[in-house]
């Protein structure tokens, strides 16, 4: 169940987003793409994930390639992601955003739905049961009536992770999870993150939360100009110093 | 209360032919009834994922003619013609949906207000098959083992359950996990996908859906009319249909019904009122203060205004 990128390359007309890039995701683990802005961390997960073709190497999950299928097949096979921008189902109830994450559990087929069949009412009856689960894990079940848009953006961000939950990953990928949260929040977003993988997820995250990311990461890779310059757990590359070079600086916290 | 509005409304829909005044009344209904299923299925693509086609007019032709020519050049009965006009019309909206899958916004609009000027053209053109201009009279009214469905009254209640059961296919369909998917398409496309939700299956299916109904919608009107020309390519039949959509509240089921009840009495009211001046004048006038007052549609305003139901 792991993640590995060879040889990744992603080019914007003239511009080298990803030069080549290799690195691999262990399965159970917390990882974290770490670096500057514009370094291609999104880039990278654009390009693991379908949304964006890139131009050379390959990306293999589970030993197969998954370079080239859609997002949602690729999501079909178990890696999910969330965006680094907000991103919701805005008009829809934070129930009903949780109940479209849990699509591909659910059967139904378009005669059964249109005879009403007894089958598809017991099916979204078990799916409303897992969403309130689901719900009830990030901490969102007294706003699980709410319009999405209308909650607080840190709340908004523990939707968009329900709805991630709710795809059932095996391996999921964070976009800068806790960018914009209050301390606080940043702490429940890491206890969940946790969470998550002690249930036999696999995560790996962008973020520039430090103080997280040391925290909570059993690797971190770390990316600057489109290459990766260092890879191993916190305290190696704390003390990396061409990490400190390029991104840290010589004031890094140390913990 | 909300069963007792309910039933008060069964009441009058089933009795509406013995106590409404002429039979021009009974026509306006079965006029009524044909808009709610058309504007129902333009609901589905423009309310629930959100592609709006102006080209809607050409599945309700696409349904009309199969449905005439069936039963015309091959004799068929309505209850067979009726299932060809939708699975027609359901085809070629597959091809839409097809498109679909690269164009959006603009694009889309573009397309399906082309289609529907081809389909147009053919219609005119191929006089071997359509009669041209000129139109297929004589198209034979339906029957019903021994009875034919020759008088308004009659095709009133024809027309009455075909609406019932489009009202009924769009309740189950959006209210399925099917329905979920074509709102998160409207909602977040990107982010639909990355849940798994396929979008060109969802976006072909929503067009065969909405095509098939509007296919449904054709064919009714032809054996009711009795005569079809090209005229039900007309642009002005796809635009009353969004303004229905629109104006009664897209994406809600109950809107499409609301606009098409409204929007089909409104100018025969109109004329019955007032100098034909003054008819469409009135008419944009009125339109113009609702998307006004009430820009989110005459349902979800209303719905607004009522206590909020605890689901």
């Amino acid at each position: 169940m792991s993640l590995a990128v060879r040889g990744l390359g992603v080019q914007f007309g003239g511009v080298t987003a990803l030069a080549d890039v290799s690195f691999a995701v262990q399965p159970g683990t917390i990882t974290s793409l770490i670096g500057p802005n514009g370094a291609g961390k999104t880039t990278a997960f654009n390009a693991i994930t379908g949304y964006l073709r890139p131009s050379r190497g390959s990306v293999l999950y589970d030993g197969a390639p998954i370079v080239g299928l859609r997002p949602s097949q690729i999501s079909q096979r178990g890696v999910v992601r969330t965006f680094q921008k907000t991103s919701v189902f805005p008009t829809l109830s934070v129930e009903a955003n949780v109940m479209i994450g849990l699509h591909l559990r659910g059967r139904a087929g378009l005669w059964r739905i249109l005879a009403g069949h007894r089958s598809v009412r017991a099916e979204e009856a078990r799916l409303a049961a897992h969403a309130a689960e689901i719900l009830a894990f990030v901490g969102l079940a007294h706003r699980r009536q709410a319009e999405a848009s209308a909650l607080p953006y840190g709340e908004q961000r523990l939707v968009e992770l329900a709805v991630a939950l709710a795809a059932e990953p095996r391996m999921l990928l964070l976009d800068e999870p806790a960018a914009g949260m209050t301390g606080g929040e940043k702490d429940i977003v890491s206890g969940l993150i946790r969470r998550i993988r002690d249930g036999g997820v696999t995560v790996f995250l962008v973020e520039h939360d430090m103080r997280m990311v040391m925290g909570i990461s059993d690797t971190v890779i770390v990316l600057n100009n489109g290459r990766v310059i260092a890879e191993g757990d916190p305290a190696a590359i704390r003390s990396h110093p061409e990490v400190i070079r390029a991104y840290l600086g010589a004031g890094a916290p140390r913990g | 209360m909300i069963v007792l509005a309910r039933t008060a409304l069964a009441v009058a829909l089933v009795t509406a032919p013995l106590w409404l005044a002429s039979s021009y009344h009974v026509h306006v209904l079965i006029m009524a009834g044909i808009f709610v299923i058309l504007a129902s299925s333009l609901n589905v693509l423009l309310g629930y994922t959100g592609l709006l086609s102006l080209g809607h007019a050409a599945f309700f032709g696409i349904g009309a003619y199969t449905s005439a020519l069936l039963a015309l050049k091959l004799e068929w009965s309505f209850w067979l013609a009726l299932p060809a006009a939708a699975a027609l019309a359901g085809t070629a909206g597959w091809a839409i949906g097809r498109l679909a899958l690269k164009l959006r916004g603009a694009y889309f609009v573009l397309v399906t207000i082309s289609f529907a000027g081809v389909i147009a053209l053919v219609s005119t053109n191929w006089m071997e098959l359509t009669n041209g201009p000129l139109g297929l009279p004589g198209i034979p009214a339906p029957a019903l083992g021994p009875w034919s469905l020759r008088t308004k009254t009659a095709y009133y209640y024809l027309v009455l359950a075909a609406a019932a059961v489009a009202y009924l296919v769009c309740a189950r369909l959006v209210r399925s996990r099917i329905g979920r998917a074509f709102l998160a398409l409207r909602e977040n496309e990107p982010l639909a996908e990355s849940v798994g939700v396929d979008s060109t299956h969802y976006l072909v299916l929503a067009t065969v859906v909405s095509a098939a109904m509007a296919g449904v919608a054709g064919s009714l009107y032809a054996h009711y009319t009795r005569f079809v020309s090209p005229e039900v390519f007309l642009f002005s039949y796809t635009v009353t249909m969004v303004i229905m959509v629109v104006a009664g509240g897209k994406g809600t089921l109950a809107g499409p019904v609301v606009g098409a009840v409204l929007f089909t009495i409104l100018p025969e009211a109109l004329r019955e009122a007032t100098s034909w001046q003054w008819q469409m004048l009135v008419y944009g006038v009125l339109l113009v203060l609702l998307v006004f007052f009430l820009p989110r549609g005459i349902v979800p305003g209303l719905q607004r205004l009522a206590p909020r139901r605890t689901p």
